[in-house]
This record gives C-alpha cells, sequence and structure tokens, in this order.
C-alpha cells in the first residue's frame, strides 16, 4: 500500500516537472510554427512513456538504492570503522580513509553506467558518428572520470584543501587536451561532465560528501560537504578526451603498419 | 511476439545496466562491513522497478523526446526567425531550471550556508528569498547558456574558445568571491542538468546543427549541456558577492 502510495505521488511530482517543458514545446509548436505536431499520439505516448518510466526509476531508487546506499556512506566514513581503537593521542590520517576512496570510485562508476541522461546522449553520440563512438565506449569512459573525480573529491575532504586549486588543475589539463584531441570529440567531451550528475549520483554522492564532512575533524558539512559533483562533473572531460586520443594513435599505428606491409 | 521479445531485450539490457551497482554494494555489505542489508524485500521491489523503469525512459526518449526536440528545432531553422529561435531555447533553458529539484535542494542548503555564516538573516523569509534569489540566477544562467549555445551554432563558432573564455572566468571570479559560496557555486553547474532537459536540449542542438548549411552535427551539434553546466558557476559567484 505504501508503495503504491510512494508511486503515485512521485508521479505527480514528475509530471509537474515535465510540464512547463511539454507547455514550452506545444506552445512553441502550436502557436509560433502553427503547424500540427507529425504523429502527435506517437509522441504523447512518448511524452507517457517517460514520465512513466522516470516514475518508476525513482521509486525504485527510492527502494532499494539510496537507504543503503547512504547507510554506507555513513557507516564507511564513521571514526569506529576508520580508526576502531583510536588511541588519545593517535590522530587519524589521511591513508585510513583507504576504504572511503575505493567506496567513492567505485560507486561513482557503477551509478554514471546507470545514469538515464547519459545513456541518452550516448545513443544520440552514436548516431550522429554513424557508429564511430560506441556507446558503451562512451558510457564507460565518462563512468571512469567520475568514479576518479569523486574519490579524488572525498580525498580532498580529508585533507582540506582548498577545492579551487584542484579545480583549477583540471580545467588546465582540459585546455591542453581540447588542443591535441581529436576535433571531434571536444564539444560531446565537454558535454559529458554536465550530463553524468542528474538522478542517480547527486543524491548518492552528497550523502557521501556530507557523511565524511560531518566525521573528519575540523570540517564543516555546511561549506566542506559541498564540491564534490564538481569534481564528478570535471573529470569525465578529461576521460573522455583521453579516450578519444588514445582510439586515434592506435588507428594511427594500425594505418602505419599496413602502410609498412603494402611497401 | 517479437514486440514481447524486443520489450524483454531491453528490459534485459536495462538490468545489465544495474549489475555495477548490485555488485559494488554486495561486495561492500558482505566484505567490507559484514553485514546483510536491512530490508531485502523492498530492494528487490526497487530493483524490479528501476529495471521498468529504465527501459519505458529509452522507449519514451524515442518515442516523444528526441523526435519533438529535433524536428521543432528542424522548424524554427526553417522559418529563418532568429528572434524565435533564440525566444525558445531561453525559454527551454530557463524553464526545466526553475522546475528543477535538485536545484531546489541545493539553493535550501545554501541558503543555511549563507544564514550560519551571517550573511543573511537566520529567519525562515529571508532564507527563502535567499534560495528563491539563488534558484532564479541559476534558471537565467541556464537560459543564457542555450542561447548562448544555439547562437554559437548559427554562427559556427569553435566551441573551446568560449569554454576556455568561461573558465578565465569562473577563475578570477573564484578569488574574489566569499569561500564559503565557492563549493556550492561549483557544484551547481552539475545538478542543473536533469534527466529530461539532456535529452530534449541535444536534441535540439545536433537538430539544429544537422539543417544548418556548413555545420556538421558532431562538431556543432554538442556543446549546449556545456554552456548550461558553466554558467550557472559564473552566475552564482556573482551572486555569492553581490549578496555576502
Amino acid at each position: 500500500m505504501e508503495v503504491l502510495y510512494g508511486l503515485f505521488d512521485t508521479l505527480l511530482l514528475t509530471a509537474r516537472d515535465v510540464i512547463p517543458i511539454a507547455a514550452i514545446l506545444f506552445g512553441f509548436q502550436l502557436g509560433v510554427l502553427k503547424r500540427p505536431i507529425a504523429n502527435w499520439h506517437k509522441v504523447v505516448l512518448g511524452f507517457f512513456y517517460v514520465i512513466v518510466g522516470l516514475t518508476l526509476f525513482l521509486v525504485g531508487l527510492d527502494l532499494a538504492l539510496f537507504p543503503i546506499g547512504e547507510s554506507m556512506a555513513e557507516q564507511l566514513t564513521s571514526v569506529e570503522f576508520i580508526h576502531p581503537n583510536l588511541g588519545p593521542d593517535e590522530a587519524i590520517i589521511w591513508q585510513d580513509y583507504l576504504w572511503v576512496y575505493i567506496f567513492a570510485a567505485a560507486i561513482g562508476f557503477s551509478t554514471t553506467i546507470a545514469e538515464p541522461s547519459l545513456i541518452a546522449v550516448a545513443i544520440k553520440a552514436n548516431e550522429v558518428s554513424a557508429g564511430a563512438i560506441s556507446v558503451q565506449g562512451l558510457r564507460i569512459s565518462v563512468a571512469i572520470g567520475v568514479s576518479f573525480g569523486i574519490a579524488l573529491g572525498c580525498f580532498r575532504i580529508v585533507v582540506g584543501d582548498p577545492i579551487q586549486y584542484y579545480i583549477m588543475a583540471g580545467y588546465i589539463i582540459v585546455v591542453v587536451q581540447t588542443f591535441y584531441a581529436p576535433k571531434m570529440i571536444v564539444p560531446l567531451a565537454y558535454d559529458s561532465g554536465g550530463v553524468t550528475t542528474s538522478t542517480v549520483t547527486v543524491p548518492l554522492v552528497a550523502a557521501l560528501g556530507l557523511g565524511l564532512a560531518t566525521n573528519v575533524e575540523g570540517r564543516n558539512p555546511l561549506i566542506d560537504g559541498f564540491g564534490l559533483i564538481a569534481f564528478a562533473s570535471l573529470f569525465p572531460m578529461i576521460s573522455v578526451m583521453g579516450y578519444a586520443q588514445i582510439v586515434d594513435a592506435l588507428n594511427k599505428r594500425r594505418a602505419l603498419k599496413e602502410q609498412n606491409n603494402i611497401s | 511476439m517479437p514486440a514481447i521479445f524486443k520489450l524483454l531485450q531491453s528490459l534485459l539490457s536495462s538490468f545489465k545496466d544495474l549489475i555495477p551497482i548490485i555488485l559494488v554494494v554486495s561486495f561492500f555489505e558482505i566484505f567490507i562491513l559484514q553485514q546483510a542489508p536491512a530490508d531485502l524485500a523492498s530492494i528487490m521491489i526497487g530493483l524490479v522497478f528501476i529495471v521498468f523503469g529504465l527501459t519505458f525512459f529509452v522507449f519514451g526518449l524515442e518515442m516523444g523526446l528526441f523526435p519533438i526536440g529535433e524536428s521543432l528545432a528542424q522548424a524554427l531553422a526553417h522559418k529563418g526567425s532568429v528572434f524565435w529561435l533564440v525566444l525558445f531555447s531561453f525559454s527551454l533553458g530557463f524553464g526545466t531550471t526553475l522546475a528543477e529539484p535538485a536545484l531546489t535542494a541545493v539553493a535550501n542548503e545554501a541558503a543555511q550556508v549563507a544564514a550560519d555564516a551571517g550573511a543573511i538573516k537566520p529567519d525562515e523569509a529571508s532564507m527563502n528569498s535567499y534560495a528563491m534569489g539563488l534558484r532564479f540566477t541559476v534558471a537565467i544562467a541556464v537560459g543564457l547558456a542555450i542561447l548562448l549555445g544555439v547562437v554559437r551554432i548559427l554562427k559556427g563558432w569553435p566551441i573551446h574558445y568560449l569554454i576556455i573564455g568561461g573558465y578565465i572566468i569562473v577563475m578570477v571570479l573564484t578569488t574574489f568571491a566569499p569561500d564559503s559560496i565557492i563549493g556550492i557555486a561549483y557544484d551547481s553547474g552539475g545538478v542543473t542538468t536533469s534527466t529530461i532537459t539532456v535529452p530534449l536540449v541535444t536534441a535540439l542542438g545536433v537538430g539544429l546543427a544537422s539543417v544548418i548549411k556548413g555545420r556538421n552535427p558532431m562538431l556543432d551539434g554538442f556543446g549546449l549541456i556545456a554552456f548550461a553546466s558553466l554558467t550557472p558557476m559564473i552566475f552564482v559567484l556573482i551572486y555569492g558577492m553581490v549578496v555576502f
């Protein structure tokens, strides 16, 4: 019964989020372009599927993933887990948080693979590039970037460095890579930064950041708890460009080899 | 019959997307924390919901959101009116962001930070108005971002100069902005782009780039999301400087 109630509640909320978007779309279609929508019943059915799909997805997350993920983040960052028999004049050092970094990386990777908006962009990119960019290849390289980013972000919370130095260093890498990466990948790589962090990743990562900032001495959860999402949106740009650079280099090498064989 | 087969196939592929999460959670529960998860039954029900939800979402995407996003972009481009195209992109960015639940959550937390730091009065009314101001700031930022991205596609400007310019602005503003707003500002870039906005905006960009002569959908069609995650940082940093 409670599940049904939750479903209905979420359905209403999702519909409320979709309605302004639908209003803008249909308003422009009918009011400005003044022409009927082609296959309008198919489009409306598609919208309906999107709302139903998102609703099921969100309720499922609430039932299966969020409670367990949040409690794990809390347990893994607690002092009892990090250092069960801490002496009075011993201090926790950043190496003690090894499992936190591993958990951060693993959860970052796996939630990114399940992120619906990334699936959407990967499908489009595959279509537009006529198959040159594979759906799985893009998703996995974005996931690697997110996992590295969140682990590094956790490390930053533990040691307490100012966030801007890390982000600045990341930007410099992005800028340098931009000039060496294959041109075709650059806009897509920039996009993959923002795409990664939506429905699945944000709540879990927020719980992890909050847990860490609450338990590490000298951190203010309200200030240091933020910033993980920024890391998660920065590193996919680097990993996607890196992926394209590696593929490009391999192709060039193969082409060179073939040329040598012929001559 | 083929329809059912197709449905089963997409359910299976949605399930495959979840395997990494299941593996990670079980590994940490069994080996590291050494405990059984609390409510196994509701976790199972939840997983089934997630699998069906992902499947429906992808179905609906290709039936509804992608086609209408693209056909609108193409129709607006054919109409040849830059004014309507620009207005459409701004309202799409502004409208979807203002309704974004993740942004509402972040804005409320940010109001708490500001109240704790003593920048605003710690009462309900001033915190609400601070959070509301922040949401409008981000929504305007995203609206302008989509607008700028669309103008870029029309003009064929290369994307990296604009993005690098944006980074430089972010860095310069960071040195002047109060410390407590920096983390929130950096995060606000990532949270603004929701699950419904991303497919639509992608379809808009690709649709535009494929009808305008001389534009390449791969080179010019992508990049709208990148702007939408960059401008909120700039606007929130400025908001922080003005309000604090």
